[in-house]
């Protein structure tokens, strides 16, 4: 096989060609081929960040949608949680708040919780329902997809098998008109399966909200960019929290708190040999 | 605190000893059960240190030798590599010192030249060992996860640079050198069949296919020489984006006329109707 070689990079060498958007200094911002300050300006944040990932106008009711998925299910700000307290640390030992608002974000592409479970949610639902559209059934899919996997993300919970976020979401997604789309129901469909099996699992807030997005018709990867950003409201509070509060004293560890089961106390010697 | 159980850090690596006047500070640290400021200080090198810390044990010659010799190999990617600009533009900028080391660990983390390339080219080594067959068959047909995870898709064959038209001098008298000091089969089968391995990849080795073929040799999981990878390239980002930062956003390329707008709708007048 011949080498590919640096063609490509020898053609992009200053050469960026792109429809993403550019800024004219002093005059004006091009975003996705409209001008931001003329034809975008009166877009709320949520609907311009969905343009941005995805190029598509959403309307009110779907950025209404995104926004209070995230101010209803994303925002506790509770420093325990694993991507808060990451905040919260940062504040404790005085970092900046941008570090430890951005690490807190960074972490939270997480698999129990977090942007893992995101993408592997709404890519179940998008697989799923490729599979039951060519005529498979669901307990097959499932069945196939747990015996396979041994998980299925949006099912189940760490810490506790209830999720309290689900009725104030589904009541939101009434009101909006959201709450019967395909994959609303297929996530649904999915739940009964799981709880009447002997998974006894339960939807997360992880699979709803992938569902009510697979709804609005975005793709797996325009969700995960779209999800990255969802914890900050909850993430901000502990930062500020700690930073407030005398520095070093969100929950101390003292030197007891590690249980340490490694090797037996041995001596380094010049030689190499463990002694 | 749950009930009247104190919840605790386990370690398999680490174990200290309180000073008597303060539960809070540490008299003893006992890594992988040697007294590190005890016994260890003076009498170890920093890279038979981090040799421990990741595998537990202390390092024989040849390991060490190893480790040496790559940490050397990575500790500065030059300031062209994707790392070490992500670090430069936060030198350039003014940003936080340890926003620049973020950054650097952020897109020195990815597929093409990053730390999950590295991963990945591991799992090839775990896969295939010595079998050149199993090699032609991962590398020509590599294995798909019809999941998506939060990882972009390996767009090339891991550990080789799919822009590059021959192996590089850099890489092939690092592989030259860590071959002749190493203990396992990796880095030796991978000098004596690297351009066999070429030809089938389409492309010629690269640094990371080096790295994950002394980390394996080294007995380091994918995820040990993952974390291990990042570790070693920061030294070149922070000096890089201090450097930067001395000589300014003048002297630092701003790319003025090399983005091209395919989509411009050129200036449009306030009065036009916001979309």
């Amino acid at each position: 096989m011949t080498m590919r070689g640096p063609q490509q990079l020898l053609e992009s060498e200053d050469n960026w060609k792109t429809s993403m958007g550019a800024w004219f200094p002093g005059e004006r911002v091009v975003y996705r081929g409209k001008d931001l300050f003329t034809e975008l300006k009166d877009q709320r944040w949520m609907g311009l960040l969905l343009y941005g990932i995805t190029g598509r106008l959403f309307n009110e009711k779907q950025v209404t949608l995104f926004e209070s998925l995230w101010a209803i299910s994303t925002s506790f700000p509770d420093p325990r949680l694993w991507n808060n307290r990451i905040a919260a640390l940062a504040g404790t030992a005085r970092s900046t708040r941008t570090l430890g608002i951005a690490a807190a974000i960074a972490v939270s592409e997480a698999k129990i919780y977090g942007h893992r479970a995101n993408v592997g949610a709404i890519d179940f639902f998008l697989r799923t329902k490729r599979k039951l559209d060519d005529g498979k059934s669901l307990d097959a899919v499932v069945g196939q997809e747990l015996k396979k996997y041994r998980w299925i993300p949006g099912y189940g919970r760490p810490i506790t098998a209830i999720d309290e976020r689900i009725p104030p979401i589904m009541e939101l997604a009434n009101t909006l008109g959201f709450a019967d789309g395909p994959f609303v129901q297929l996530a649904f469909e999915v739940e009964r399966f799981l709880q009447n099996g002997r998974w006894r699992m339960n939807m997360n807030i992880t699979g709803l909200a992938a569902a009510l997005s697979a709804d609005q018709g975005l793709k797996t990867y325009e969700y995960h960019c779209l999800a990255t950003p969802c914890f900050i409201a909850g993430i901000v509070p502990c930062i500020i929290d700690s930073a407030e509060k005398p520095e070093g004293t969100f929950l101390p560890l003292s030197c007891n708190r590690i249980t340490y089961e490694g090797k037996a106390h041995r001596n380094w010697n010049r030689t190499g040999r463990n002694q | 605190m749950t009930g009247n159980r104190q919840e605790v850090i386990y370690s398999r690596i680490w174990e200290e000893e309180p000073e008597p006047d303060n539960p809070y500070a540490a008299a003893r640290c006992v890594c992988h059960g040697y007294d590190v400021f005890g016994d260890m200080l003076g009498k170890t090198s920093w890279t038979e240190y981090l040799f421990l810390l990741f595998a537990g044990e202390r390092p024989t010659s040849q390991q060490s030798k190893i480790l040496e010799g790559m940490a050397v190999a990575l500790a500065n990617p030059g300031p062209r590599d994707h790392s070490v600009r992500a670090a430069m533009n936060g030198g350039v900028g003014g940003s936080q010192n340890a926003a620049c080391l973020m950054a650097a660990l952020a897109v020195g983390a990815g597929g093409l030249g990053g730390g999950h390339e590295v991963a990945v080219a591991m799992e090839n080594w775990a896969a295939c060992g010595d079998a050149m067959s199993k090699w032609k068959e991962r590398l020509l047909d590599p294995p798909l996860d019809e999941r998506a995870d939060t990882w972009m898709p390996m767009e090339h064959a891991p550990g080789f640079d799919p822009h590059g038209a021959s192996c590089t001098t850099p890489v092939q008298q690092t592989l030259t050198y860590l071959a002749q000091c190493s203990p396992g089969y990796a880095l030796l089968w991978l000098d004596e069949h690297r351009r066999a391995l070429e030809q089938i990849a389409g492309s010629p080795l690269a640094m990371t296919g080096v790295a994950a073929a002394a980390f394996t040799d080294l007995g380091l999981e994918p995820g040990q020489g993952e974390m291990l990878f990042l570790l070693l390239r920061l030294p070149g980002a922070a000096v890089h984006a201090l450097e930067q930062r001395e000589y300014g956003w003048r002297k630092y390329p701003f790319f003025s006329d090399s983005l091209h707008l395919e989509n411009d709708p050129g200036p449009v007048k306030a009065s036009k109707k916001s979309a």
